[in-house]
């Protein structure tokens, strides 16, 4: 009786604790801090808690190639996620756009970020080759006829985050970035934010991808659902993004 | 982007950091191993602090003191007009923090162990403080120069964190070798990442039993 009585309880244990297991989010650094807010809300309806990695799209898209255990990919490119599906490594049919990136200019030192450019000082930008806003903003450098003059004082963020926080930090005199960090990061505003205009670089339209390890995963799919809700599109337009499909 | 490139600059930065250390070091390991002081457990502490600390920390505060608005940075950017982060010179003060214990402790050990009386003889026959270093401490602690060289050039090499951090990833400037093996493996450019790799496991094998087996035949003389 007692054997009896212990091994449902720890079976309710066990199913307790599965419901608590978090899901676990990759998310490009450019959205890190969307996702952040997005977060709050969702767990508060749902209780269930993520639990985030962010990077630069390019690694994440490494870390998953080579079996890193995440749920949900939020890329910022479609190269990648589309990547993972013909290699067959997503949940066929969940991949979808839910923003659309902008190019932010921001100095803390220059009132003006155009002369900030054609300065001395260094501009911060993602590294093109993992990063999609580092790629985006090299184009913008070579469409405005700046790459080649500028080619030894661009300094290179790990991703979008870094690229920032050189330009926050001063070290870069301006910093080619993404919307979120200017509108939500927690620092002093800049002196000179600009938005690029897009017809300056390739768009950058972010998917989502839910990944094959979540094919059965209920909450995961909720997860993607919510991100397509019209509250969810108010709290990524008010950050500056163009909402999803 | 030229494959062997960042190794090259990685060997310079590692090259510039160990002559740096081993003429700025000498003194303090000397000093170290000769001082009664009360301030040398302190001085010490300071010393091995960059084996303790995570890289980030090292890297947090130089980007601070480094940058244009910092304490060194904007003295040096009033001096020459260049900025310290995101440059070679940079990652040189970075390197010299970085590796310093590597080159002060195996030093201090070996002037610990001189004879004192053989120094204060020579002092008696009327040699200078400058030339009983030179003509007996020198001499009689090639090892612990050997290692110190060998040891800060090496750890030097193998930097990674602090450069993530204040280096900003610039082709020629400041993407070394570990940085470079960091993006190929990022970009799954495994081949890139595996030619390089080898390249720096060979040396630090190579290097370390040369510097082994060097000692092994010191200590048996």
């Amino acid at each position: 009786m007692r054997v009896r009585a212990l091994v449902i309880l720890l079976f309710i244990a066990g199913q307790a604790m599965a419901d608590d297991e978090p899901l676990h989010v990759a998310v490009a650094s450019n959205f890190s801090l969307v996702l952040a807010q997005i977060e709050e809300h969702y767990v508060l309806r749902t209780g269930v808690p993520l639990r985030i990695t962010s990077g630069s799209t390019g690694k994440l898209y490494a870390q998953i190639v080579n079996g890193a255990p995440f749920d949900i990919f939020l890329a910022a490119d479609v190269d990648r996620p589309a990547r993972l599906e013909a290699q067959g490594l997503t949940v066929p049919g969940s991949r979808f756009t839910y923003a659309h990136g902008r190019l932010i200019l921001w100095s803390r030192t220059h009132e003006d970020c155009e002369q900030a450019l054609r300065g001395e000082g260094f501009i911060a930008i993602a590294n093109p080759a993992t990063a999609p806003f580092g790629r985006a903003a090299q184009e913008y450098l070579r469409n405005s006829g700046l790459l080649d003059e500028a080619t030894g004082r661009i300094a290179y963020g790990e991703n979008v985050m870094q690229a920032f926080h050189f330009a926050a930090t001063g070290n870069a005199d301006v910093g080619i970035v993404s919307p979120a960090l200017v509108n939500a990061a927690r620092l002093e505003p800049g002196k000179c934010v600009a938005v690029v205009p897009s017809h300056l670089h390739s768009p950058i339209e972010q998917q989502a991808v839910l990944l094959a390890r979540a094919a059965d995963n209920e909450r995961a799919r909720n997860l993607l659902v919510f991100l397509q809700s019209d509250f969810v599109r108010q709290i990524i337009e008010r950050n500056g993004y163009g909402a999803g499909q | 982007m030229n494959l062997y490139g960042p190794l090259w600059l990685s060997a310079q930065l590692a090259l510039v950091t160990t002559l740096i250390l081993l003429v700025l070091g000498t003194p303090v390991a000397w000093w170290l191993a000769r001082t009664g002081s009360r301030w040398k457990p302190a001085v010490q502490a300071v010393v091995a602090m960059p084996i303790v600390l995570p890289p980030t920390v090292l890297g947090f505060y130089l980007l601070i003191l480094l940058g244009p608005q910092g304490a060194i940075g904007s003295w040096w950017v009033s001096l020459t007009g260049n900025a310290l982060t995101f440059s070679f010179a940079g990652l040189v003060i970075a390197s010299c923090i970085y590796s310093l214990p590597f080159a002060v402790q195996p030093m201090q050990t070996a002037f610990e162990t001189l004879p004192r009386q053989t120094l204060e003889r020579a002092r008696t026959l009327g040699a200078s403080r400058l030339d009983a270093f030179v003509s007996i401490a020198v001499p009689l602690s090639v090892r612990g120069f050997v290692s110190g060289a060998v040891l800060a050039f090496a750890h030097t090499l193998g930097e990674f964190g602090v450069v993530l951090m204040v280096g900003g990833n610039i082709p020629g400037e400041t993407r070394v070798v570990s940085i470079a093996i960091y993006d190929h493996v990022e970009t799954l450019n495994y081949g890139a990442a595996h030619h390089l790799s080898v390249v720096l496991l060979a040396f630090a094998f190579t290097v370390l039993l040369a510097m082994f087996a060097f000692n092994q035949r010191w200590s048996r003389r």
